[in-house]
C-alpha cells in the first residue's frame, strides 16, 4: 500500500487547482500589465483570483499581495512590521521559539541588527498564554508575529485574543497561517489580524506562490523592488497559473472546510489512539487545540530519521523531526521548546493527513509503525538500559 | 534523504546484519551520546586472536545502523590485529559510500570496536594503547576525525 501522510511539508494538488492551471498555462498567457485584450484577460483573471482570496480570509481584494511563497510573505511582512516600528524608536519584536525558520530566521538577523525580541513562552502543550504576551508587551514593541498552527506538533495559537490583545495595546500583528489556511476559519477582520501569511501548497494548490494579507491603511513598503505590479508593492510579473491555481484550492478548501475537517479529525484521532498504544511512546502538541490532520508523536529509545526511512521502504511517507533528518546535531527546534529533552526529540515522528487519506491507509499505518517501532527498538543499546529495571512490552 | 544513501546503505539498513548481544562476550564497547543521535554497542567472542563472533546494537539514523552492519561483517572472522586496523574510511567504502554529513556515523563504528577490543585487552590483563576519542565516548560525535577527514 502507497500511503501519503506528509501533508504538513506539502499536499499533492487537486484535480480542481490542475483544471484551473492547465488552463491557465495555456490560454491566459498574456502580461496583466498589457493593455491588449490578451492582458486584459489576465488581469481580469488575477482580479478574480485576488478577489477569492480575500473572500475567504474576510479581507478586501486590495489587501492581498500575491508573493513568490508563504516564506517571502513572512520576511516581508516581519522586515516592514521592524523598520516601521524602528522609524518611531521601537525595536522590540514578540515572538515564539516555535515559529517555522521563514519567520525564525527573519527574527535572528533582525536580532543582529539590533532589534531585541522576547520569545514567549510555549509550555509543553505548544500554546502560548495570553498573560505572558500581556507582560511581554513594551512601549517600544513594533510586532507581535505569532503563527496560527504549527507546523510539527499542529498546536492552534489563540489568534482573536491575540490580535485583540495587540490592538488594545496598539501593537502591529502578523501571524504565519501557512498551516492553518484552508485548514481553520480564517476572517482576518473578526480575529484582529493585521498581517498574515499564507502559501498555496497547503492546501492542495501550487507550490511557488502565497500571498500576504496586510490590513489597509497600514503604509506597507515594497520588499522587491521593480515595476509596478500588486499596486507597487510587490514587483515581478505575476504567476498567473499559480496564483488561479492556489485560489482554486483555497476556494475549494474553504467551502468544504467543515467536512473535510471532521473526516480528517477522525482519522487523526483514530491514528492518535492507535498509536498511543505503543509503549513508551508520547503524543506531541495540544492534544485538543491541535490541526485536523497533525498527528505527531515520541517513541522512546528510538531514532526518527530510521523510522522514517523504515515506512518508507513499507510505503509510507511520513516526517521527522530528529537530528539526523534536520541535517544538524540538534534535534527539532519546536521539540526542544515544548521542553522535550533531546534523546526523546529524536525519535519523533509526523504523520499529516488530509482528506485524501482513508480509514484503509490509517488502518495500514497503525499495522506498520508499531512493528518498525518494536524491530527498532529491539536493535537499540537505548531501549536496552531503559528495559534493564522495567518490565520489557515485547517480552513474550 | 533515502536518496542520499547508496544501494548497499539501504540494504544493510533494511537487513541488518550481526544485530544482537553476545550474552559471554570477550570484549564490550559503547559509544555515542544518546543526546546527539546515535549509540552504537559492540560485543565480541574471541578465541585464539579471532573474532569468532560480533554483534551489535545501534540507536540511530540508517547509516549508523548500516555501518554498524558492515563493520561487523569487516571483522568477523578476522583476527584482532586486523580489526584493530580497520578504519572508517574502509567502511565507507565498503558500503560504497556516506553523505558527508554521516561519516561521523562511520567513524563512531570504528571507535566502537576500538572499544570493545580495548576492553577485550583489558580483561585479558594485557596492555594496550587503542587510541581512543574523548568525544565518541563522552560526548558528541559530530566531527570526523582529522586524519581521515577527505
Ligand atoms: C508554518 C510555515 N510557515 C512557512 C512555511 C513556508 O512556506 P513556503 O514553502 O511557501 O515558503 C511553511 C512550509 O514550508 C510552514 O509550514
Amino acid at each position: 500500500m502507497f500511503v501519503y501522510a506528509d501533508n504538513a511539508a506539502t499536499t499533492a494538488l487537486s484535480e480542481t487547482a490542475l483544471a484551473a492551471m492547465t488552463a491557465a498555462l495555456r490560454d491566459t498567457y498574456g502580461n496583466p500589465s498589457s493593455l491588449h485584450r490578451k492582458g486584459q484577460e489576465a488581469s481580469d483573471a488575477l482580479r478574480h483570483a485576488r478577489e477569492t482570496m480575500a473572500h475567504y480570509l474576510g479581507a478586501q481584494p486590495s489587501e492581498i499581495y500575491f508573493t513568490g511563497c508563504g516564506t517571502e510573505a513572512d520576511n516581508w511582512a516581519i522586515r516592514y512590521g521592524a523598520k516601521a516600528g524602528a522609524a518611531k524608536g521601537k525595536r522590540h519584536l514578540i515572538s515564539t521559539p516555535i515559529e517555522h525558520h521563514a519567520v525564525l530566521h527573519t527574527l535572528q538577523a533582525l536580532e543582529k541588527e539590533g532589534f531585541e525580541v522576547t520569545y514567549l513562552p510555549v509550555y509543553d502543550n505548544g500554546v502560548v498564554r495570553l498573560e505572558d504576551l500581556e507582560k511581554a508587551i513594551r512601549p517600544d514593541t513594533a510586532l507581535v508575529t505569532v503563527m496560527y498552527a504549527n507546523n510539527e506538533i499542529g498546536s492552534i495559537q489563540p489568534i482573536p485574543e491575540i490580535g485583540a490583545l495587540c490592538h488594545e495595546k496598539g501593537v502591529l500583528f502578523h501571524t504565519d497561517a501557512v498551516q492553518a489556511a484552508g485548514h481553520l476559519p480564517i476572517d482576518v477582520q473578526a480575529q484582529h489580524i493585521d498581517m498574515l501569511s499564507l502559501s498555496g501548497h497547503k492546501f492542495h494548490g501550487p507550490k511557488g506562490v502565497g500571498l500576504l494579507y496586510c490590513r489597509k491603511g497600514i503604509p506597507i513598503k515594497p520588499f522587491i523592488e521593480g515595476g509596478a505590479q500588486e499596486r507597487g508593492k510587490r514587483a515581478g510579473t505575476e504567476a498567473l497559473p499559480s496564483i488561479i491555481g492556489m485560489a482554486a484550492a483555497f476556494r475549494e478548501s474553504c467551502e468544504h472546510m467543515e467536512e473535510n475537517r471532521r473526516k480528517v479529525s477522525a482519522l487523526r484521532d483514530k491514528l492518535i489512539a492507535g498509536l498511543s498504544r505503543i509503549p513508551y511512546s508520547r503524543l506531541t502538541g495540544d492534544p485538543v487545540n491541535r490541526l485536523p490532520g497533525m498527528v505527531s508523536f515520541c517513541f522512546e529509545g528510538i531514532e526518527g530519521e530510521s523510522l522514517l526511512l523504515r515506512l518508507d521502504m513499507a510505503g509510507i511517507c511520513a516526517s521527522s523531526g530528529s537530528a539526523c533528518t534536520s541535517g544538524s546535531l540538534d534535534p527539532s527546534h519546536v521539540l526542544l521548546a515544548i521542553g522535550l529533552p533531546h534523546e526523546i526529540a529524536h525519535g519523533s515522528l509526523r504523520l499529516s493527513l488530509c482528506e485524501y487519506n482513508t480509514e484503509e491507509q490509517v488502518d495500514y499505518i497503525l499495522e506498520q509503525v508499531p512493528q518498525v517501532v518494536r524491530t527498532l527498538r529491539e536493535m537499540s543499546p537505548v531501549w536496552a538500559h531503559m528495559m534493564e529495571n522495567r518490565e520489557n512490552p515485547y517480552k513474550d | 534523504m533515502a536518496m542520499d544513501y547508496s544501494e548497499k546503505v539501504m540494504e544493510h539498513f533494511a537487513h541488518p546484519h550481526n544485530v544482537g548481544v553476545i550474552e559471554d562476550a570477550d570484549g564490550v564497547g559503547e559509544v555515542g551520546n544518546a543526546k546527539c543521535g546515535d549509540i552504537m554497542k559492540m560485543y565480541l567472542k574471541i578465541k585464539d586472536g579471532i573474532i569468532e563472533d560480533v554483534k551489535f546494537q545501534t540507536f540511530g539514523c540508517a547509516s549508523a545502523i548500516a555501518t554498524s552492519s558492515m563493520a561487523t561483517d569487516l571483522i568477523k572472522g578476522k583476527p584482532v590485529e586486523d580489526a584493530l586496523k580497520l578504519t572508517n574510511q574502509a567502511v565507507v567504502e565498503a558500503l560504497d559510500g556516506l553523505p558527508a554529513v554521516k561519516v561521523h556515523c562511520s567513524v563512531l563504528a570504528e571507535q566502537a570496536i576500538k572499544a570493545a577490543l580495548a576492553d577485550y585487552y583489558k580483561r585479558q590483563g594485557i596492555e594496550n594503547d587503542i587510541s581512543k576519542c574523548a568525544d565518541c565516548e563522552n560526548g558528541c560525535c559530530g566531527h570526523d576525525h582529522g586524519a581521515e577527514e577527505a
